[in-house]
């Protein structure tokens, strides 16, 4: 079955962000596929190159990008939430005139279109956050 | 044409848990995320309702220390039951 994740979440504020994760992991290790995690809103910033975690807190920044990197998972942030949030890829930091970029590589800015088409191709939309 | 509901608020500062219980058909079923677990407790005001509709997840259970204090017909359920469930139901719903 195809699901699509949407975290509205940051790593910090709230669990949704790890429970989302985890839900991620869950539907992998089930067989099923994950077809794009689109993070929203607060959600953006699990896209941060730039966070320091303490050592004894999981960082939750990294284990998307491991995640996404190990599974080639397609994860999106929304444009519109990431710009105010500063949450940059070289193309905007240059657009923007901004010092420099800090989204991880693992990422892809876009818009809530992906977010629609997600929901309107996949099996099960999941939300997590908020 | 089932719906699984995801409450992720405790009944205590969210109405979420109301306003689903309010709109839930026949044959819908709860999934009790993060602090939603505790409308799971037994002698609370939801429990009862609660009954045979809802699970909690297991992690988040054992996170607050409610393992062995869930009201009756409340399953525990993994992470991989959590994904089983939103199979078998037609969509999923999350109440914020």
């Amino acid at each position: 079955m195809k699901f699509a994740i949407v975290v509205r979440a940051g790593p910090l504020a709230s669990e949704g962000s790890r429970s989302a994760l985890r839900f991620a992991r869950a539907v992998l290790a089930s067989g099923h596929s994950l077809e794009r995690v689109f993070f929203h809103g607060e959600g953006t910033y699990n896209a941060s190159s730039l966070t320091v975690a303490p050592q004894d807190e999981d960082d939750l920044t990294e284990a998307w990008a491991e995640l996404g990197r190990q599974q080639q998972l397609d994860l999106v942030i929304c444009v519109a939430s990431a710009l105010k949030r500063g949450v940059l890829d070289e193309r905007e930091a240059e657009r923007y005139d901004k010092a420099g970029a800090n989204m991880r590589p693992e990422f892809v800015i876009s818009g809530l279109g992906q977010l629609a088409d997600a929901a309107l191709s996949v099996d099960r939309l999941v939300t997590f956050g908020g | 044409m089932a719906t699984l509901h995801l409450i992720n608020k405790s009944p205590g500062s969210s109405d979420a848990l109301t306003a689903c219980l309010r709109v839930m058909a026949e044959g819908d079923a709860i999934v009790l995320i993060e602090d939603g677990v505790y409308a799971a407790l037994a002698g609370g005001d939801t429990a009862e309702r609660l009954r045979g509709v809802a699970s909690a997840l297991e992690a988040d259970v054992a996170a607050r220390g409610l393992q062995s204090r869930l009201g009756n017909g409340i399953e525990q359920v993994d992470d991989n039951d959590f994904v089983e469930l939103c199979t078998r139901c037609d969509r999923v719903m999350s109440w914020f």
